[in-house]
């Protein structure tokens, strides 16, 4: 038999304020699924209304500017493949374009064409996680099965090019590791022909869905002035309505040769950056198309870069000049001029920057990585309050952070 | 001329203490502590909206001055940036005003900088550590703390209690390729390491 609960006079009692009410803390993360890695928020709840939001990071500190003081340039390549985790080539470029400011190093353009070609396919492996966790977040599962599955086939590319699935560590001062291999251009039209209707078949997934669009639409507004105020970069910043984009604003890498439209959104809410990132994915595609059709002939590194990257083996094992010379770049690290150079680049999940000062030598004396995620996530504290817990959820899924970038 | 150039220009003219800094690529501009709030304002006036970066640098031990922290402004409509660095006067207890009233954003940059190089920022709404934890007692990317680290407690006391694990120096003390931080021998730490324990003056084991 059912049990009726009834409280007949608990309404009466609340408006006369004889209830005690107090705000609840509730520590979310640092191992939660929506915290994407290990963020953790320390909310303050009035009810299921967020009332207050300190985010609490740092759990993946692991030092890396204090890594990259104490090793030669060429040595903390690997190490930028763990910034941003899910796009290492489009990090491996930043960096390696940061250090070529300070050595005034111009690569060929071919190498420049295989560098905008990786970056851009590594926005589309990090823009389809970031979409298929967001779906997960907002209770969508099956946009993730349909993204990695794609995701997949980006990084049997990956590997056929760089060796490695995941950390990649493609490019070099002054060029990439090794030339792209014979036919794999080829694969990556054909990927990207095969991969835009079944993009389009993803997007179908959401674009129109009730429950996503409920879930997102109106939630987290981001105005422009606080995009701005708050240092946002990339498609948050572009879902806030501010046409920024560094690819196109200050080029680098011979983007200035493509033709591709920025996406911009115009309430920020988190359904804007959604689509802001489904159309970002379509213009790299056009971009990717349009670098293999333009593909240059050429060198993959440039022959000043001689004196930074470290020659062939082959000629290392047999002639005395490459020998000395691989012994000076691995004992004392490439010669730099001294002096300050700031770099950003347009990555996926904003502007990734390098500031380096450096005294001369092989060795950076200071090496500062402006992380977007960092920034993204700082806006934290002010768009959450006011939010219910589960929108806190779908807040996070659209700002699609990495806490190995925003932790450094 | 570019924006950059323009807005430097009229930096100089109303502030004295502004002096050119020496630079590889983008307009930078030196700027006496006193001044630095007056002059990121009128930069942000100037359409240098978007405050990209707060890097701390430190000069070395004992170098006067010892730290600098270094600004980045992007205008996000003529697409220009420009360096602003500002000397801490006082190397025992380095102090600059906050931006974070300019730039909300600025809280966190600064709070890193704080965290990292124990450089205060008067006026900031809640200055606290931001990827250490609280308590923690050194600045790590002050150049005489040590690439291993120290060996310090954990936040937790009833977690050290418990565990008797306080957060220990890395393993690369004295050297990137050393296997262990203490006595033990290489040889026998690492036991794919090339045995080099004998010499001319010692016989190579087992020979």
């Amino acid at each position: 038999m059912a049990v009726e609960h009834v409280f007949p006079d608990s309404a009466a009692k609340n408006a006369q304020g004889e209830f005690e009410t107090e705000k609840m803390s509730l520590s979310m993360g640092p191992s939660h699924p929506s915290t994407h890695g290990v963020l953790r928020l320390q909310l303050e709840l009035d009810g299921e209304v967020v009332t207050k939001a300190d985010p609490v990071i740092g759990y993946l500190h692991r030092g890396d500017e204090k890594i990259a003081e104490n090793m030669t340039y060429n040595q903390f390549v690997p190490y930028t493949d763990r910034l941003d985790y899910l796009a290492p080539l489009a990090n491996n470029m930043a960096y390696a374009l940061a250090v070529e400011k300070l050595a005034k190093l111009e690569v060929p353009a071919r190498c420049q064409a295989i560098r905008v070609i990786t970056a851009e396919m590594a926005r589309i492996s990090a823009h389809l996680l970031g979409l298929g966790a967001f779906g997960i977040d907002v209770g969508a599962w099956t946009v993730f099965l349909y993204s990695f599955t794609e995701r997949e086939k980006l990084y049997k590319l990956f590997e056929e090019l760089t060796g490695a699935r995941f950390t990649t560590s493609y490019a070099r001062i002054g060029g990439v590791a090794r030339d792209v291999p014979a036919g794999w251009n080829q694969k990556v039209v054909e990927f990207c022909d095969q991969f835009l209707p079944i993009l389009e078949e993803i997007l179908a997934l959401l674009t129109r869905n009730k429950i996503f669009t409920d879930r997102t639409a109106g939630v987290g507004v981001i105005s422009k002035e606080d995009a701005i105020a708050y240092g946002l970069t990339g498609p948050n910043l572009r879902a806030s309505g501010v046409p920024l984009d560094l690819r196109k604003d200050k080029p680098y890498s011979g983007y200035e040769k493509y033709d591709f439209d920025v996406a911009v959104g115009r309430n920020g809410d988190g359904y804007d950056r959604y689509l802001v990132r489904g159309e970002e994915m379509r213009q790299s595609c056009r971009i990717i198309k349009q670098a293999i059709a333009q593909f240059p002939e050429g060198k993959w590194y440039a022959e000043d870069a001689k004196r930074i990257i470290a020659p062939p083996k082959d000629k290392v094992l047999t002639s005395m000049e490459e020998l000395i010379q691989n012994f000076m770049i691995v004992t004392e690290g490439p010669q730099m001029p001294a002096g300050e150079v700031y770099f950003e680049a347009e990555n996926p999940k904003g502007a990734l920057g390098f500031y380096i000062v450096s005294k001369g030598g092989g060795v950076p004396w200071r090496l500062k990585i402006r992380a977007p995620s960092f920034c993204n996530l700082s806006i934290l504290p002010k768009v959450c309050v006011g939010a219910m817990v589960s929108d806190v959820v779908s807040i996070l899924g659209s700002l699609d952070f990495v806490m190995g970038e925003c932790d450094r | 001329m570019p924006a950059a150039a323009d807005a430097i220009a009229a930096l100089k003219a109303s502030w004295p203490g502004v002096t050119d800094r020496a630079t590889l690529d983008h307009p930078a501009v030196n700027v006496p502590p006193a001044d630095l709030l007056p002059v990121l304002g009128a930069l942000k006036a100037a359409g240098f909206d978007m405050l990209t970066d707060v890097a701390g640098v430190d000069w070395a031990v004992g170098a006067s001055p010892r730290f600098t922290v270094v600004y980045h402004l992007l205008s996000t409509a003529a697409h220009e940036y420009v360096r602003v660095a500002a000397d801490c006067a006082d190397v025992a207890l380095p102090e600059l005003p906050s931006a974070a009233a300019l730039w909300p954003g600025a809280d966190w940059h600064e709070r890193e900088a704080f965290d990292m190089y124990g450089i205060r920022f008067t006026g900031h709404p809640d200055l606290r550590r931001i990827l250490m934890w609280d308590g923690y007692p050194y600045f790590p990317l002050r150049k005489d703390f040590p690439l291993a680290g120290i060996e310090t407690e954990l936040p937790d006391a009833e977690v050290t209690a418990e565990t008797k694990v306080g957060a220990i120096a890395a393993p690369m003390m004295g050297g990137p390729f050393v296997a262990s931080a203490g006595e033990i021998n290489l040889t026998d730490a690492e036991p794919r390491a090339k045995d080099e324990s004998w010499t001319e003056k010692r016989p190579k084991p087992g020979a």
